[in-house]
Protein backbone atom coordinates (compact mmCIF):
# COMPACT_ATOMS: atom_id res chain seq x y z
CA UNK A 1 0.00 0.00 0.00
CA UNK A 2 2.80 2.59 0.95
CA UNK A 3 4.91 1.04 -2.07
CA UNK A 4 1.47 1.97 -4.26
CA UNK A 5 0.98 5.33 -3.07
CA UNK A 6 4.86 6.19 -3.69
CA UNK A 7 4.39 4.86 -7.02
CA UNK A 8 1.29 7.21 -7.99
CA UNK A 9 3.00 10.45 -6.80
CA UNK A 10 6.20 9.48 -8.59
CA UNK A 11 4.33 8.08 -11.62
CA UNK A 12 0.77 10.17 -11.79
CA UNK A 13 -0.92 9.07 -14.83
CA UNK A 14 -0.14 5.10 -13.96
CA UNK A 15 -1.16 6.16 -10.50
CA UNK A 16 -4.77 7.05 -12.25
CA UNK A 17 -4.35 4.26 -14.20
CA UNK A 18 -4.38 1.85 -10.79
CA UNK A 19 -7.11 3.78 -9.79
CA UNK A 20 -9.54 2.87 -12.83
CA UNK A 21 -8.54 -0.27 -12.60
CA UNK A 22 -7.07 -1.88 -9.24
CA UNK A 23 -6.55 -5.44 -9.96
CA UNK A 24 -4.71 -4.34 -12.84
CA UNK A 25 -2.08 -2.63 -11.23
CA UNK A 26 -0.77 -6.30 -9.82
CA UNK A 27 -0.02 -6.83 -13.60
CA UNK A 28 1.21 -3.31 -14.90
CA UNK A 29 3.51 -3.63 -12.11
CA UNK A 30 4.73 -6.76 -11.09
CA UNK A 31 7.95 -6.33 -9.35
CA UNK A 32 5.70 -4.51 -6.41
CA UNK A 33 4.29 -8.09 -5.19
CA UNK A 34 2.53 -6.44 -2.78
CA UNK A 35 1.21 -3.05 -4.10
CA UNK A 36 -2.42 -2.43 -3.61
CA UNK A 37 -4.69 0.34 -5.67
CA UNK A 38 -3.89 3.61 -4.21
CA UNK A 39 -7.22 4.64 -4.23
CA UNK A 40 -9.46 5.79 -1.34
CA UNK A 41 -12.37 6.35 -3.46
CA UNK A 42 -13.73 3.84 -6.71
CA UNK A 43 -17.00 4.26 -9.01
CA UNK A 44 -19.01 1.76 -9.77
CA UNK A 45 -21.56 2.57 -12.16
CA UNK A 46 -24.90 0.80 -12.96
CA UNK A 47 -26.05 1.13 -15.87
CA UNK A 48 -28.17 -1.05 -18.75
CA UNK A 49 -28.91 -3.57 -15.93
CA UNK A 50 -25.22 -4.38 -14.62
CA UNK A 51 -22.38 -3.23 -12.50
CA UNK A 52 -19.78 -1.60 -13.92
CA UNK A 53 -16.74 -2.98 -13.61
CA UNK A 54 -18.56 -5.66 -12.04
CA UNK A 55 -15.60 -7.01 -10.52
CA UNK A 56 -12.92 -4.77 -7.77
CA UNK A 57 -10.25 -4.78 -6.03
CA UNK A 58 -9.59 -2.57 -3.28
CA UNK A 59 -7.35 -1.55 -0.17
CA UNK A 60 -9.71 -1.52 2.88
CA UNK A 61 -11.00 1.86 3.93
CA UNK A 62 -11.56 2.32 0.21
CA UNK A 63 -15.09 4.10 0.03
CA UNK A 64 -16.71 2.31 -3.43
CA UNK A 65 -19.60 4.93 -4.83
CA UNK A 66 -22.46 3.59 -6.48
CA UNK A 67 -24.40 5.41 -9.46
CA UNK A 68 -27.87 4.27 -11.11
CA UNK A 69 -27.90 5.68 -14.80
CA UNK A 70 -30.58 3.49 -15.64
CA UNK A 71 -34.45 4.90 -15.88
CA UNK A 72 -35.16 1.77 -13.99
CA UNK A 73 -34.50 1.73 -10.41
CA UNK A 74 -31.96 -0.62 -8.77
CA UNK A 75 -30.19 -1.23 -5.65
CA UNK A 76 -26.91 -2.91 -4.03
CA UNK A 77 -27.57 -5.52 -1.26
CA UNK A 78 -24.85 -7.54 -0.06
CA UNK A 79 -25.21 -11.23 0.26
CA UNK A 80 -23.80 -11.33 3.65
CA UNK A 81 -26.20 -8.24 4.25
CA UNK A 82 -23.16 -5.98 5.67
CA UNK A 83 -24.59 -3.39 3.61
CA UNK A 84 -27.22 -2.50 1.34
CA UNK A 85 -28.90 0.74 -0.41
CA UNK A 86 -32.33 2.02 -0.95
CA UNK A 87 -34.17 1.75 -4.40
CA UNK A 88 -31.94 3.93 -6.79
CA UNK A 89 -33.66 6.18 -9.17
CA UNK A 90 -32.05 7.60 -12.13
CA UNK A 91 -28.99 9.42 -10.90
CA UNK A 92 -28.92 8.65 -7.22
CA UNK A 93 -25.98 7.32 -5.46
CA UNK A 94 -25.32 4.50 -2.64
CA UNK A 95 -21.46 4.80 -0.50
CA UNK A 96 -20.27 2.47 1.28
CA UNK A 97 -16.79 2.38 3.07
CA UNK A 98 -15.19 -1.08 3.29
CA UNK A 99 -13.20 -0.73 6.67
CA UNK A 100 -11.91 -4.66 6.46
CA UNK A 101 -10.27 -7.51 3.86
CA UNK A 102 -12.75 -10.15 2.16
CA UNK A 103 -14.70 -10.58 -0.29
CA UNK A 104 -18.31 -9.32 -1.03
CA UNK A 105 -20.73 -9.95 -3.00
CA UNK A 106 -23.96 -8.12 -3.90
CA UNK A 107 -26.57 -7.81 -5.88
CA UNK A 108 -29.42 -5.51 -7.46
CA UNK A 109 -32.53 -6.62 -5.23
CA UNK A 110 -34.86 -5.12 -7.19
CA UNK A 111 -33.09 -7.32 -10.18
CA UNK A 112 -31.20 -10.36 -8.47
CA UNK A 113 -29.30 -11.72 -11.99
CA UNK A 114 -27.52 -8.88 -11.29
CA UNK A 115 -24.39 -9.30 -9.83
CA UNK A 116 -21.15 -7.37 -8.78
CA UNK A 117 -18.37 -8.76 -6.19
CA UNK A 118 -15.77 -6.29 -3.66
CA UNK A 119 -12.52 -7.91 -3.18
CA UNK A 120 -11.27 -5.99 -0.06
CA UNK A 121 -7.26 -6.70 0.16
CA UNK A 122 -4.13 -5.56 1.85
CA UNK B 1 -49.09 -10.55 -34.55
CA UNK B 2 -48.52 -14.08 -33.62
CA UNK B 3 -47.44 -13.93 -30.08
CA UNK B 4 -45.85 -17.33 -30.53
CA UNK B 5 -43.33 -15.44 -32.81
CA UNK B 6 -40.76 -14.28 -30.64
CA UNK B 7 -38.30 -13.92 -32.87
CA UNK B 8 -39.08 -11.13 -34.58
CA UNK B 9 -37.80 -8.25 -36.71
CA UNK B 10 -36.86 -4.78 -35.81
CA UNK B 11 -39.77 -3.28 -37.59
CA UNK B 12 -42.40 -5.48 -36.06
CA UNK B 13 -41.07 -4.88 -32.86
CA UNK B 14 -41.61 -1.29 -33.12
CA UNK B 15 -45.11 -2.20 -34.92
CA UNK B 16 -45.77 -4.16 -31.69
CA UNK B 17 -45.01 -0.89 -29.32
CA UNK B 18 -48.48 0.23 -30.19
CA UNK B 19 -50.22 -2.37 -28.33
CA UNK B 20 -48.11 -2.91 -25.53
CA UNK B 21 -49.47 -0.31 -23.57
CA UNK B 22 -53.25 1.24 -22.44
CA UNK B 23 -55.19 -1.36 -22.33
CA UNK B 24 -57.33 -3.66 -19.94
CA UNK B 25 -57.43 -6.87 -20.66
CA UNK B 26 -61.52 -8.33 -20.05
CA UNK B 27 -61.63 -12.17 -18.80
CA UNK B 28 -64.71 -14.25 -18.38
CA UNK B 29 -65.42 -17.30 -16.92
CA UNK B 30 -67.93 -19.49 -18.83
CA UNK B 31 -68.17 -23.64 -17.91
CA UNK B 32 -65.20 -23.18 -16.21
CA UNK B 33 -63.16 -22.02 -18.78
CA UNK B 34 -61.85 -17.96 -18.51
CA UNK B 35 -61.44 -16.73 -22.16
CA UNK B 36 -59.99 -13.36 -23.10
CA UNK B 37 -63.33 -11.18 -24.34
CA UNK B 38 -60.48 -9.09 -25.92
CA UNK B 39 -58.82 -5.90 -24.71
CA UNK B 40 -60.47 -2.77 -23.87
CA UNK B 41 -60.55 0.66 -25.97
CA UNK B 42 -61.73 -0.73 -29.60
CA UNK B 43 -65.07 0.28 -28.95
CA UNK B 44 -66.91 -2.70 -28.87
CA UNK B 45 -65.38 -5.30 -26.83
CA UNK B 46 -67.32 -8.85 -26.85
CA UNK B 47 -70.15 -8.94 -24.54
CA UNK B 48 -70.49 -11.98 -22.46
CA UNK B 49 -73.42 -13.78 -21.36
CA UNK B 50 -75.09 -12.19 -18.28
CA UNK B 51 -74.04 -15.23 -16.26
CA UNK B 52 -70.83 -15.45 -16.55
CA UNK B 53 -68.40 -14.21 -14.82
CA UNK B 54 -66.51 -11.68 -15.87
CA UNK B 55 -63.38 -9.42 -14.65
CA UNK B 56 -60.72 -7.34 -15.57
CA UNK B 57 -56.96 -7.50 -15.72
CA UNK B 58 -54.34 -4.44 -15.87
CA UNK B 59 -50.82 -4.74 -14.83
CA UNK B 60 -47.87 -2.56 -14.20
CA UNK B 61 -48.72 0.82 -13.28
CA UNK B 62 -45.72 1.99 -12.38
CA UNK B 63 -47.23 5.24 -10.82
CA UNK B 64 -44.47 7.56 -9.75
CA UNK B 65 -42.67 6.57 -13.83
CA UNK B 66 -42.19 10.03 -14.78
CA UNK B 67 -39.53 9.34 -17.79
CA UNK B 68 -39.55 9.98 -21.14
CA UNK B 69 -41.27 6.22 -22.20
CA UNK B 70 -43.87 7.51 -20.54
CA UNK B 71 -43.89 10.97 -18.58
CA UNK B 72 -47.73 10.69 -17.68
CA UNK B 73 -48.49 7.29 -16.64
CA UNK B 74 -51.47 8.67 -14.34
CA UNK B 75 -53.05 9.54 -17.42
CA UNK B 76 -52.72 6.05 -18.71
CA UNK B 77 -54.08 4.33 -16.23
CA UNK B 78 -57.24 7.24 -16.22
CA UNK B 79 -57.59 6.27 -20.02
CA UNK B 80 -57.95 2.16 -19.03
CA UNK B 81 -60.26 3.30 -16.42
CA UNK B 82 -62.81 5.11 -18.62
CA UNK B 83 -62.50 2.04 -20.97
CA UNK B 84 -63.12 -0.21 -17.78
CA UNK B 85 -65.82 1.84 -16.51
CA UNK B 86 -67.87 2.15 -19.79
CA UNK B 87 -67.62 -1.99 -20.41
CA UNK B 88 -71.44 -3.23 -21.59
CA UNK B 89 -71.42 -5.76 -18.67
CA UNK B 90 -69.48 -4.10 -15.16
CA UNK B 91 -66.47 -6.52 -14.13
CA UNK B 92 -67.46 -8.38 -11.04
CA UNK B 93 -63.79 -7.13 -9.97
CA UNK B 94 -60.88 -5.44 -11.43
CA UNK B 95 -57.09 -7.53 -10.76
CA UNK B 96 -53.79 -5.90 -11.25
CA UNK B 97 -51.05 -8.06 -11.27
CA UNK B 98 -48.04 -6.27 -9.77
CA UNK B 99 -45.64 -3.12 -9.90
CA UNK B 100 -48.37 -0.53 -9.36
CA UNK B 101 -45.72 1.83 -8.18
CA UNK B 102 -42.37 2.24 -9.62
CA UNK B 103 -40.41 3.12 -6.43
CA UNK B 104 -41.97 1.98 -3.77
CA UNK B 105 -42.70 5.27 -1.75
CA UNK B 106 -45.69 5.62 -0.10
CA UNK B 107 -46.72 8.58 -1.74
CA UNK B 108 -46.87 6.38 -5.28
CA UNK B 109 -49.01 3.85 -3.27
CA UNK B 110 -51.30 6.40 -1.90
CA UNK B 111 -51.67 7.95 -5.53
CA UNK B 112 -52.25 4.88 -7.01
CA UNK B 113 -54.75 3.68 -4.36
CA UNK B 114 -56.69 6.53 -5.05
CA UNK B 115 -57.14 6.23 -9.06
CA UNK B 116 -57.89 2.83 -8.55
CA UNK B 117 -60.85 4.06 -6.82
CA UNK B 118 -62.07 5.51 -9.56
CA UNK B 119 -62.98 2.53 -11.51
CA UNK B 120 -66.58 1.34 -10.40
CA UNK B 121 -65.83 -1.97 -9.37
CA UNK B 122 -66.85 -2.94 -5.94
CA UNK B 123 -63.25 -4.35 -5.26
CA UNK B 124 -59.60 -4.35 -7.00
CA UNK B 125 -57.18 -7.10 -6.25
CA UNK B 126 -53.77 -6.75 -6.02
CA UNK B 127 -50.46 -8.52 -5.85
CA UNK B 128 -47.21 -7.17 -5.34
CA UNK B 129 -44.18 -6.49 -7.99
CA UNK B 130 -40.86 -6.01 -7.52
CA UNK B 131 -40.59 -2.27 -7.93
CA UNK B 132 -43.84 -2.53 -5.00
CA UNK B 133 -40.79 -4.09 -2.90
CA UNK B 134 -37.78 -2.44 -3.39
CA UNK B 135 -36.96 -1.47 0.18
CA UNK B 136 -38.57 -3.18 2.85
CA UNK B 137 -40.60 -6.54 0.96
CA UNK B 138 -43.65 -6.35 1.29
CA UNK B 139 -44.12 -3.93 4.78
CA UNK B 140 -44.68 -0.68 2.76
CA UNK B 141 -46.97 -1.94 -0.25
CA UNK B 142 -49.42 -4.20 2.28
CA UNK B 143 -49.60 -0.76 4.18
CA UNK B 144 -51.65 0.84 1.27
CA UNK B 145 -52.77 -3.16 -0.59
CA UNK B 146 -53.42 -5.46 2.32
CA UNK B 147 -55.88 -8.12 0.69
CA UNK B 148 -57.27 -9.35 4.01
CA UNK B 149 -55.62 -7.60 6.74
CA UNK B 150 -53.23 -10.71 7.70
CA UNK B 151 -50.24 -8.85 6.61
CA UNK B 152 -49.26 -10.99 4.07
CA UNK B 153 -49.04 -10.32 0.42
CA UNK B 154 -50.38 -13.70 -1.15
CA UNK B 155 -54.03 -14.82 -0.69
CA UNK B 156 -57.17 -16.93 -1.89
CA UNK B 157 -60.45 -16.24 -2.83
CA UNK B 158 -63.63 -17.66 -4.16
CA UNK B 159 -66.08 -16.10 -6.85
CA UNK B 160 -68.93 -17.84 -8.81
CA UNK B 161 -66.90 -21.07 -8.10
CA UNK B 162 -63.74 -19.80 -9.86
CA UNK B 163 -60.80 -20.23 -6.95
CA UNK B 164 -58.48 -17.39 -7.13
CA UNK B 165 -55.19 -17.23 -5.72
CA UNK B 166 -52.83 -14.25 -5.41
CA UNK B 167 -49.67 -14.65 -4.85
CA UNK B 168 -45.57 -13.18 -4.43
CA UNK B 169 -43.35 -14.05 -6.96
CA UNK B 170 -40.80 -11.00 -6.28
CA UNK B 171 -39.25 -11.98 -3.30
CA UNK B 172 -36.80 -14.73 -1.44
CA UNK B 173 -33.69 -13.50 -3.91
CA UNK B 174 -30.91 -15.61 -4.21
CA UNK B 175 -27.63 -14.41 -5.43
CA UNK B 176 -27.61 -14.40 -8.96
CA UNK B 177 -30.93 -16.49 -9.53
CA UNK B 178 -34.44 -15.31 -10.34
CA UNK B 179 -36.85 -14.14 -7.55
CA UNK B 180 -38.91 -17.02 -6.13
CA UNK B 181 -42.24 -18.04 -4.16
CA UNK B 182 -40.30 -19.24 -1.69
CA UNK B 183 -41.00 -22.43 0.35
CA UNK B 184 -43.47 -20.53 3.55
CA UNK B 185 -45.70 -19.67 0.22
CA UNK B 186 -45.27 -23.26 -1.42
CA UNK B 187 -46.41 -24.79 2.01
CA UNK B 188 -49.37 -22.44 2.44
CA UNK B 189 -50.28 -22.78 -1.48
CA UNK B 190 -50.37 -27.01 -1.45
CA UNK B 191 -52.50 -26.12 2.09
CA UNK B 192 -54.96 -23.96 0.31
CA UNK B 193 -55.12 -26.25 -2.38
CA UNK B 194 -55.48 -29.08 -0.56
CA UNK B 195 -59.45 -27.89 0.68
CA UNK B 196 -60.29 -27.23 -3.27
CA UNK B 197 -61.69 -29.88 -5.81
CA UNK B 198 -59.99 -30.70 -8.67
CA UNK B 199 -63.09 -30.02 -11.22
CA UNK B 200 -62.85 -26.16 -9.29
CA UNK B 201 -61.11 -23.88 -11.96
CA UNK B 202 -58.41 -22.01 -10.79
CA UNK B 203 -56.55 -18.75 -11.73
CA UNK B 204 -53.69 -17.58 -10.35
CA UNK B 205 -52.33 -13.88 -10.10
CA UNK B 206 -48.30 -13.84 -10.20
CA UNK B 207 -46.21 -10.40 -11.61
CA UNK B 208 -43.72 -12.28 -12.68
CA UNK B 209 -44.25 -15.23 -15.30
CA UNK B 210 -44.96 -18.31 -13.79
CA UNK B 211 -42.79 -19.92 -16.79
CA UNK B 212 -39.51 -19.21 -17.64
CA UNK B 213 -39.37 -16.71 -20.46
CA UNK B 214 -35.74 -15.61 -20.61
CA UNK B 215 -33.57 -15.73 -17.89
CA UNK B 216 -30.60 -13.31 -18.22
CA UNK B 217 -33.25 -10.98 -17.66
CA UNK B 218 -35.09 -12.46 -14.71
CA UNK B 219 -37.86 -13.03 -16.55
CA UNK B 220 -39.39 -16.52 -14.53
CA UNK B 221 -39.75 -17.27 -11.12
CA UNK B 222 -37.33 -19.75 -9.84
CA UNK B 223 -39.30 -22.70 -8.10
CA UNK B 224 -42.20 -21.90 -10.17
CA UNK B 225 -42.15 -26.01 -11.00
CA UNK B 226 -43.21 -27.06 -7.54
CA UNK B 227 -46.08 -24.14 -7.94
CA UNK B 228 -46.83 -25.73 -11.19
CA UNK B 229 -46.52 -29.23 -9.44
CA UNK B 230 -49.40 -28.09 -7.17
CA UNK B 231 -51.41 -26.93 -10.00
CA UNK B 232 -51.04 -29.94 -12.45
CA UNK B 233 -54.14 -31.65 -10.63
CA UNK B 234 -56.52 -29.48 -11.64
CA UNK B 235 -58.78 -29.39 -14.38
CA UNK B 236 -58.60 -25.98 -15.59
CA UNK B 237 -55.80 -23.66 -14.44
CA UNK B 238 -55.58 -20.08 -15.76
CA UNK B 239 -51.95 -17.69 -14.47
CA UNK B 240 -52.22 -14.41 -15.17
CA UNK B 241 -48.71 -12.55 -15.07
CA UNK B 242 -47.68 -9.09 -15.42
CA UNK B 243 -43.89 -7.85 -15.24
CA UNK B 244 -42.68 -7.98 -19.46
CA UNK B 245 -45.18 -5.73 -20.34
CA UNK B 246 -46.32 -7.27 -23.61
CA UNK B 247 -48.47 -10.59 -24.42
CA UNK B 248 -47.12 -13.82 -24.60
CA UNK B 249 -49.18 -17.23 -23.94
CA UNK B 250 -47.77 -20.92 -22.85
CA UNK B 251 -50.10 -23.56 -22.40
CA UNK B 252 -48.97 -26.72 -20.38
CA UNK B 253 -51.30 -29.76 -20.32
CA UNK B 254 -54.36 -27.86 -18.25
CA UNK B 255 -52.72 -25.21 -17.22
CA UNK B 256 -52.50 -21.73 -19.51
CA UNK B 257 -50.55 -19.14 -18.75
CA UNK B 258 -50.50 -15.11 -20.12
CA UNK B 259 -48.62 -12.41 -19.46
CA UNK B 260 -50.29 -9.00 -19.47
CA UNK B 261 -49.76 -5.23 -21.07
CA UNK B 262 -48.04 -2.87 -19.09
CA UNK B 263 -50.28 0.48 -18.74
CA UNK B 264 -46.92 2.89 -18.02
CA UNK B 265 -44.03 2.06 -20.96
CA UNK B 266 -42.77 -0.75 -23.58
CA UNK B 267 -40.15 -3.19 -22.98
CA UNK B 268 -38.28 -5.12 -25.19
CA UNK B 269 -39.42 -8.43 -26.77
CA UNK B 270 -37.34 -11.06 -24.76
CA UNK B 271 -33.59 -11.03 -25.12
CA UNK B 272 -33.74 -8.72 -27.79
CA UNK B 273 -31.16 -8.03 -30.50
CA UNK B 274 -29.74 -4.55 -30.37
CA UNK B 275 -30.98 -3.80 -26.74
CA UNK B 276 -29.47 -5.97 -24.49
CA UNK B 277 -31.30 -5.47 -21.43
CA UNK B 278 -34.94 -5.12 -19.98
CA UNK B 279 -35.35 -1.20 -19.73
CA UNK B 280 -38.30 1.04 -20.88
CA UNK B 281 -38.62 1.92 -24.41
CA UNK B 282 -39.01 4.92 -25.35
CA UNK B 283 -40.42 5.68 -29.00
CA UNK B 284 -39.42 8.84 -30.95
CA UNK B 285 -41.48 12.16 -29.53
CA UNK B 286 -44.95 12.28 -30.79
CA UNK B 287 -45.44 9.34 -31.57
CA UNK B 288 -46.28 7.49 -28.57
CA UNK B 289 -49.73 8.70 -28.12
CA UNK B 290 -50.49 7.06 -31.81
CA UNK B 291 -48.63 4.06 -31.09
CA UNK B 292 -50.90 3.06 -28.03
CA UNK B 293 -53.40 0.70 -29.48
CA UNK B 294 -55.88 -1.96 -28.19
CA UNK B 295 -55.65 -5.18 -28.71
CA UNK B 296 -58.18 -7.92 -29.31
CA UNK B 297 -57.60 -11.12 -27.80
CA UNK B 298 -59.31 -14.47 -27.80
CA UNK B 299 -57.91 -17.37 -26.02
CA UNK B 300 -59.33 -21.35 -26.09
CA UNK B 301 -58.00 -23.25 -23.56
CA UNK B 302 -56.21 -26.12 -25.21
CA UNK B 303 -55.46 -24.04 -28.12
CA UNK B 304 -51.63 -22.98 -28.14
CA UNK B 305 -51.85 -19.75 -29.93
CA UNK B 306 -53.82 -16.73 -29.08
CA UNK B 307 -56.38 -15.32 -31.74
CA UNK B 308 -54.83 -11.19 -32.17
CA UNK B 309 -56.17 -8.04 -33.90
CA UNK B 310 -54.36 -5.04 -32.98
CA UNK B 311 -55.93 -1.45 -33.68
CA UNK B 312 -53.76 1.69 -32.18
CA UNK B 313 -55.68 4.06 -30.78
CA UNK B 314 -55.10 7.30 -33.46
CA UNK B 315 -57.25 5.51 -36.02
Amino acid sequence: MRYALAHAVTHPIRGVVAALVGAALFSASAIHATAAPAAKSMDVDITKFAFAPKEITIAPGTKVVWTNHDDTPHSVGASDKSFGSKGLDTDDRFEHVFASEGDFNYICTVHPFMTGVVHVRK
Amino acid sequence: MSTKETRITRRQALSCLATWTGAAVVWTVSGGVPRALGATGSGTPAAAASSDLTFVQISDTHIGFRKDANPDVVGSLRRAIADINGLPQTPAFVVHTGDVSHLSKPEEFGKAREVLQEIRVDRVHTIPGEHDTIDDGATGYLRYFDHDGKGRSWYSFDHAGVHFVGLNNVLNFKLGTMAALGDDQIGWLKADLANVSHSTPIVVLGHIPLWTIWEPWGWGTADSAQAMALLRPYGSVTVLNGHIHQVLQKVEGNVALHTAKSLAYPLPTPGQAGIGEPGPVTVPAGELGKLLGIRQVNVVRGRHDLALIDTPLDH
